[in-house]
């Protein structure tokens, strides 16, 4: 067992424990400090996989920007509290054997697909900011120009809807 | 390494991400299993692309382009959605999707 497997076999780990956590625990607080952890192993993945750019932008967007904007909604609103009644166990039932049924048939169904394996090694530069830039800018130009109009929109969308 | 492994990952978390929204009744949580749903996709993509550029396809690294603009579209949504939810909550008093269920009031 390689130094990388047993890397990855802690972040998946700490992934799944924390991802778990999120929908189990009561206190909403509790659920976005999960969630926060669950972000930083993925994000240990990224750099796992050569992607050191979205590493850096996964760190700061998600657990830098978004999980702060909910942490801070959760703060403002006073929503420790738990507020969900226990009534209507079924429906979580239902829910939880739903989502494992999911999980069985995609396992199931993608446990012999035959794909080429990584390798480790090979090119590590392809997620550095110099090549990821010049395809951005070359050939994703566009898509990058009309993302600038969604912010713009989204943020006109958030004032509006948040002056009300 | 096998690829199947981070296949595996990915549908493990996408799954939890889907028991949380059908579980919970709390808007802001079913917004943050959304949002691992997302990340779950996210990190697929990162993989595939690995794969693949392991494989001898050097330009199968824009895939990770692809991972930056769904974090972009991620970031957007998650601003109205929040906002949908602060005036959902000035208006009833709380965040539980059972009151939104009927529009009206």
């Amino acid at each position: 067992m390689g130094i990388d497997m047993i890397i990855f076999t802690v972040l998946s780990a700490i992934a799944i424990a924390s991802a778990l956590g999120v929908i189990l625990s009561k206190n909403p607080v509790n659920s976005v400090l999960c969630m926060i952890t669950c972000f930083v192993a993925i994000a240990g993945h990224y750099i796992m996989l050569n992607a050191q750019f979205l590493f850096v932008v996964h760190l700061i967007v998600y657990t830098g920007a978004i999980m702060v904007l909910f942490l801070f909604v959760l703060m403002m609103m006073n929503l420790n509290a738990d507020i969900e009644p226990q009534k209507r166990n079924w429906l979580k039932y239902a829910g939880a054997i739903s989502g494992g049924a999911l999980l069985l048939v995609l396992v199931a169904a993608l446990r012999d697909a035959s794909l080429p394996a990584i390798q480790g090694g090979g090119n590590t530069e392809i997620g550095l900011v110099q090549n990821l830039g010049k395809t951005l800018f070359t050939s994703y130009v566009v898509p990058f120009e009309l993302s600038s109009v969604l912010f713009l929109s989204a943020m006109v969308g958030a004032v509006v809807i948040g002056k009300k | 390494m096998p690829v199947q492994y981070y296949i595996f990952l990915s549908i493990a978390l996408f799954c939890i991400g889907i028991m949380g929204v059908l579980m919970r009744r709390n808007a802001i949580i079913i917004f943050m299993c959304i949002e691992l749903m997302l990340n779950a996709v996210n990190l697929l993509l990162v993989a595939f692309s690995k794969m693949w550029v392991d494989a001898g396809r050097i330009d199968a690294a824009s895939a990770q382009l692809f991972v930056f603009f769904v974090m972009v579209v991620a970031a957007a949504e998650v601003s109205v959605g929040l906002a949908i939810i602060v005036m959902m909550y000035r208006n009833t008093h709380s965040v539980d999707i059972n009151i939104l269920s009927r529009l009206k009031n």
